[in-house]
């Protein structure tokens, strides 16, 4: 046994079952500012009482200013400061912000496209059109595009002004940006606020997939629960073509976060802030410190959706070299991209107030309902997509943002399958040669730079990310509205 | 004991869920930051097959000896991100505690990454101070430290 899986010595969390999905931290300890809430099922919550999840979203109560409850979501697992699958949400004056409620990679999300064509269609050109990607979209290790080189001014430019600053130099369409969180920019963002070191990894690694659980993968949906908000979002019929791209801001923002990390530790002395762990520094939102981390956090949100918007790009170009047509001819359309790290202002109804918050999502999806002025007006109607990936080779989800979400979990609802077996675990138990022709006998194309990549993320290594919407769905908090598939899987 | 006792002792990948778990061994606190340093990059590719060709010297300061543990894999992660660096051999000439903390000056030895001779295993997005412990003990050292990848 290894020493990771030994009992360490952490109190025992107590848990009140409110419902079959609903589980308080009650205040048991001094330091706890508020209650805690876990949204889970019996198996789901089995799982979170393994490692860390609960005794983290209990550290997280401690935050000055931290409104209701700190909330961990269906999908909560162990990370560093706040759990993955954690939401909280604390007073814009009286609170603070604290980059471990980001994370290191700030921004990681999601962003699918649609196509017109059916799986019969694509099968013949299938593996040539997954290697046309893998070979442009660059992957693993040390790899880019040689004409796709940006300068230090370029990066200030872009990391300002987001996907449109891709889009006016021709990598991308008018109104991508109109389908992106955010318009696919932070307005608040200020590249002074960035250090230098996270400037040097960001260059060389803008437009890049990067390893680990990030993928580009060819999709079909398989089943559509909701025909009326997935006709709105563009996916019309079963065995329609997706593509879904899941990466961050890559060496820029883990940068920034560990030049912050710094900063906040500081700064949580200086303000006096008491805290039960390392890893959740923080400042007060109206100090400097504060102001200028969500500068800096802003630019590395910038510079993500930028990322997935130039990998994007090379998508639709892909579809041209290996049809010969242009790539509208396919539709390709942004359906959305929601970002899973972020730190936001917001307005929420508490206790019948409404309050300016800042709320964290760290493995969250902003799950915005139908009337929210912040869902673009085309989707108003429904409510915002949520996009949920699932593990390699297993399904993936569209849900629709709905009024549960703002009464429970500021807005928000899961962003994945959450890991369950350790990853060396998974390579004892899986080699990723083996893991490959698993995959390609269930017909699936894959590419991939890193074998041993291939058998961290085998599938059986995660949550059955099915099990995790299903929960969303019957809380309310997201519901279901289409099932994908992967076709082709491309990975670092 | 750690699952895998790997490169003759130097280190170990304890068990984590989603992470990498490393304990990384030295009789000295300057060798256990050598070892932690050579255990990240067996995380990124296969270290026997890296040649010690050229050399790059890294210097580094911190508040502690946590905050130096993390700055010094930082150090060598950004070399790796932004000049294509793999090391395969660290010595630290010098650490030194001084009045506004610790000090470490070293050397590392690595070629550029060539995807025709080196491995690519998992990339390592940042080093963190979850669960990182310094254990001292007589004529022993131990740094346990969590890589999120």
């Amino acid at each position: 046994m290894g020493k990771g899986a030994r009992r360490h010595p952490l109190d025992k969390v107590p848990l009140e079952k409110i419902d079959n999905y609903m589980w308080r931290i009650p205040k048991y300890k001094p330091g706890m500012r508020v209650p805690g809430m876990v949204f889970a099922n019996e198996s789901l919550l089995k799982k979170m009482l393994t490692d860390r999840t609960l005794w983290q979203c209990t550290n997280v109560t401690h935050l000055p200013g931290i409104y209701k409850y700190a909330v961990t979501l269906p999908d909560g697992h162990e990370g560093y400061g706040f759990p993955i699958g954690g939401v909280a949400a604390t007073d814009y004056d009286e609170g603070v912000i604290s980059p471990g409620g980001v994370g290191y990679d700030i921004n990681c999300g999601v962003r699918l496209l649609t196509t017109n064509l059916f799986e019969q269609q694509l099968r013949p050109k299938l593996a040539q059109l997954t290697s046309a990607i893998f070979k442009n979209v660059p992957s693993g290790l040390g790899s880019r595009r040689k004409d796709f080189r940006i300068t230090a001014g370029d990066l200030n430019g872009l990391v300002v002004k987001g996907v449109q600053w891709l889009i006016d130099r021709g990598l991308g369409w008018t109104d991508d940006a109109e389908h992106c969180e955010e318009r696919g920019c932070m307005k608040n963002a200020d590249p002074g606020k960035v250090s230098t070191t996270a400037k040097n990894r960001g260059l060389t690694q803008i437009g890049t997939l990067g390893s680990g659980n990030h993928f580009l993968e060819i999709q079909k949906v398989d089943k559509i629960y909701n025909p009326r908000t997935a006709k709105v979002f563009g996916i019309e019929q079963e065995g329609q073509v997706m593509v879904m791209i899941h990466c961050g801001s890559r060496g820029f923002g883990h940068q920034v976060c560990s030049d912050y990390l710094r900063v906040m530790e500081r700064a949580a002395q200086k303000y006096k802030v008491a805290l039960p762990d390392r890893e959740l520094a923080c400042a007060p939102g109206s100090s400097n410190e504060a102001g200028d981390y969500f500068q800096a956090m802003a630019c590395a949100v910038n510079y993500a959706f930028s990322n997935r918007q130039a990998i994007m790009h090379w998508v639709r170009q892909s579809f041209q070299q290996v049809y010969h047509k242009d790539p509208e001819k396919f539709g390709l359309k942004l359906v959305y991209d929601v970002a899973h790290n972020i730190a936001k202002v917001e307005t929420h109804q508490i206790n019948g107030d409404k309050k300016k918050v800042w709320v964290h999502r760290k493995g969250a999806t902003r799950a915005f309902p139908p009337g929210h002025v912040e869902v673009p007006a085309d989707y108003r109607s429904e409510g915002q997509p949520v996009l949920i990936p699932g593990s390699m080779g297993t399904s993936s989800w569209v849900l629709v943002g709905a009024e549960k979400a703002m009464e429970l979990t500021f807005g928000s609802t899961a962003h994945g399958a959450g890991r369950m077996m350790s990853r060396s675990a998974a390579k004892r138990k899986y080699w990723g040669g083996d893991v490959k022709a698993a995959l390609e006998k269930r017909g699936m194309v894959v590419r991939a730079a890193s074998a041993v990549v291939l058998a961290e993320e085998a599938d059986p290594a995660y949550k059955n990310v099915d099990v995790v919407v299903e929960v969303s769905d019957q809380i309310g908090i997201a519901s279901k509205v289409a099932r994908l598939v992967p076709l082709a899987v491309v990975k670092g | 004991m750690g699952l895998t006792m790997d490169r003759k002792g130097k280190f170990e990948f304890l068990e984590h869920t989603a992470d990498v778990y490393i304990a990384a061994h030295g009789t000295t606190l300057k060798e256990a930051y050598e070892n932690a340093a050579l255990a990240m990059f067996e995380v990124i590719t296969d270290t026997d097959k890296v040649s010690p060709n050229d050399e790059d010297s890294v210097k580094v300061k911190a508040e502690d000896e946590y905050a130096l543990l993390y700055s010094w894999l930082e150090a060598l992660l950004v070399k790796l991100e932004t000049t294509n660096m793999l090391y395969s051999k660290f010595k630290i000439s010098n650490l030194e505690e001084t009045s506004d903390g610790f000090r470490i000056k070293a050397t590392a030895w690595g070629e550029k990454f060539n995807a025709e001779k080196h491995t690519q295993k998992v990339a390592v997005k940042a080093i963190t101070y979850h669960r990182m412990k310094i254990i001292k003990e007589i004529g022993k050292v131990t740094l346990e430290f969590i890589l999120d990848i």
